[in-house]
């Protein structure tokens, strides 16, 4: 890709910057997560044991459903103030935008899921039996899943009617395999049986990650200038 | 084996379905010809 | 060609009336299953329509994508031939060279790699020389829905199946996850197709199919793997099949491409319809 990184990051401080200022994105998405965790925790009502089993498919759902808010928020900015037009005819690769409203989402979802995570290992009474930095690579690699291609598919419903039922109505398809991974590695790790591991799961996340972000940065320009 | 009759019927059903709303499309269609021609 | 499809259509009826009949009465009964097991008729000749229209979506939507720039376009069609000719050169290889045979998965010949790169170029070029840049998206829609409904076929007649079998309506195995993916994946195209505005719309969709593309081998191989750490019931033949069921797996099969096909060709007529109509409603409107 010959997007100088220097117009990404660029592209990245400005929307980290705007994001500060305004707290309004990221106030409501922090509250949503919040309010998630204890919807989920009503109706639940697990023991430990039984709470390591299920953890994992709960909180990836969880965290699926806060990016969703968080992705409807990228856009919309963008759309309001017409930037999205000002980019297109910038000479500014259309990867370099891509890749910092992807690099901004991550860093957004991913504080979402750490206000997220503490409340979960809360109300769930969650002790983690197996080798717990492993959860490091899933949590990143599932969130960039989530995150790019969620990205992407805002891009794209943007044109659309009905616009925000259509980001999660393109992604959550999508994303299954992901999410078949995470869910599958958070439980093993989760459970701590030795018998069983997570490698494989982190492997074929990384390869879903790799995948499917060359195919959106090979597949954005066209999405942008589709007209 | 009501099961058997159940597929079978389900496969036709959905087919005779959709070839309905195909052939309500097309019917849709041709009314706007004629409006186009009319006009 | 439009009188020949009366003409078609009743043939076609005809033919699957047959195939109908060798499903409920030639075929022989299974001898585990009874019956029920004659659902198989219907069910696995919808799952293989279904994928290869798919699979012809898939190549319509990278031409659209690809052919609208001539140099992409010409790098396209390199890659194609390049990809027929390696597997090829593959297939040969893996054949010859005793370790690399034995590290190939068991049920998989070394020779299907070549026909399958053979049989993906050949269907892209066949597409290209038939169809127009703007015929291939209409050609994108119409197998995307049709293939949906065969899609939801399978779905329905799968479980109709299970249950009286295996005692289940549904289980997280490989071919039914991906299955469903697969449909889940193309009805949020659909919902795409109908809910952009014109002008983007065929290219939206198109890298949505690629998307799609993409998807599904990840989805059958991950589960694939699943299935080897739990057990899990196994779905469709794994052994050899009795050569009257083969004969009439293979009759309905062919019945229902002929149905395929004409309900294809009255889904795009009517494609390209629409499109005349409202390319005449703009003019009209200027």
């Amino acid at each position: 890709m010959s997007a100088p990184p220097g117009v990404t990051l660029e592209t990245l401080r400005k929307d980290i910057r705007l994001e500060w200022r305004s707290k309004d994105a990221i106030n409501s998405m922090l509250f949503f997560a919040l309010l998630v965790v204890v919807v989920f925790s009503f109706s639940f009502d697990p023991n430990a044991e039984e709470s390591r089993l299920i953890a994992g498919g709960l909180v990836w759902v969880a965290f699926l459903f806060a990016a969703v808010v968080a992705l409807n928020q990228t856009w919309a900015r963008e759309l309001r103030n017409q930037v999205l037009d000002a980019y297109r005819v910038s000479p500014a690769p259309a990867n370099s935008l891509f890749l910092a409203k992807a690099m901004g989402n991550f860093i957004f979802v991913s504080v979402l899921e750490a206000v997220m995570v503490p409340l979960f290992v809360v109300f769930y009474k969650l002790r983690v039996l197996g080798p717990a930095w492993q959860l490091v690579p899933v949590t990143v690699l599932g969130t960039w899943a989530i995150v790019v291609n969620g990205t992407f598919f805002a891009a794209m419903s943007l044109r659309t009617r009905s616009r925000e039922i259509m980001l999660p109505l393109l992604l959550f398809p999508i994303t299954i395999p992901a999410l078949i991974s995470t869910v599958e590695a958070t439980t093993v790790i989760l459970v701590g049986d030795p018998a069983t591991s997570a490698k494989f799961w982190i492997v074929l996340l990384a390869t879903y990650d790799v995948m499917f972000t060359i195919a959106c940065l090979a597949l954005f320009e066209t999405v942008l200038h589709a007209e | 084996m009501n099961f058997l009759y159940a597929a079978y019927g389900a496969t036709w059903a959905i087919h005779i379905v959709y070839l309905i709303t195909v052939f309500q499309r097309y019917s849709e269609l041709n009314r706007e010809v004629d409006e186009l021609n009319k006009k | 060609m439009r009188k020949a499809f009366p003409i078609l259509g009743v043939l076609t009826a005809i033919f699957l009336s047959y195939a109908l009949y060798l499903a409920l009465v030639v075929a022989p009964r299974e001898q585990t299953m009874g019956d029920v097991q004659r659902i198989f008729y219907y069910h696995v000749p919808s799952a293989w329509t279904a994928f290869l229209l798919f699979f012809i979506n898939f190549l319509a939507s990278v031409q659209y994508l690809v052919r609208r720039n001539p140099s992409t376009d010409k790098v396209a069609n390199w890659i194609l031939i390049t990809v027929a000719v390696v597997t090829c050169i593959a297939s040969v290889v893996i054949a010859l060279v005793p370790s690399l045979k034995e590290a190939m998965p068991k049920d998989v010949e070394p020779s299907a790699i070549g026909t399958t790169g053979v049989i993906i170029a050949a269907a892209y070029f066949v597409i290209r020389k038939f169809f127009s840049v703007e015929a291939v998206d209409a050609l994108a829609v119409t197998t995307a829905e049709v293939g949906v409904v065969f899609c939801t076929v399978v779905l329905v007649t799968g479980p109709l199946w299970a249950r009286p079998v295996w005692g289940i309506w549904w289980t997280w195995d490989v071919r039914l996850t991906s299955t469903l993916v697969l449909w889940l994946i193309y009805v949020s195209y659909l919902i795409l197709r109908r809910y952009s505005s014109s002008g983007q719309t065929p290219v939206m969709a198109a890298s949505l199919a690629v998307f799609g593309a993409l998807d599904v081998p990840l989805v059958y191989f991950s589960i694939w793997i699943f299935r080897t750490q739990h057990p899990q019931p196994v779905v469709g033949g794994g052994g050899s099949i009795d050569p009257r069921m083969l004969h009439v797996l293979l009759m309905n099969w062919l019945a229902f491409l002929c149905f395929a096909y004409l309900v294809c060709w009255s889904r795009y007529r009517l494609e390209i319809m629409k499109r005349e109509v409202e390319e005449a409603q703009a003019l009209q409107s200027l």
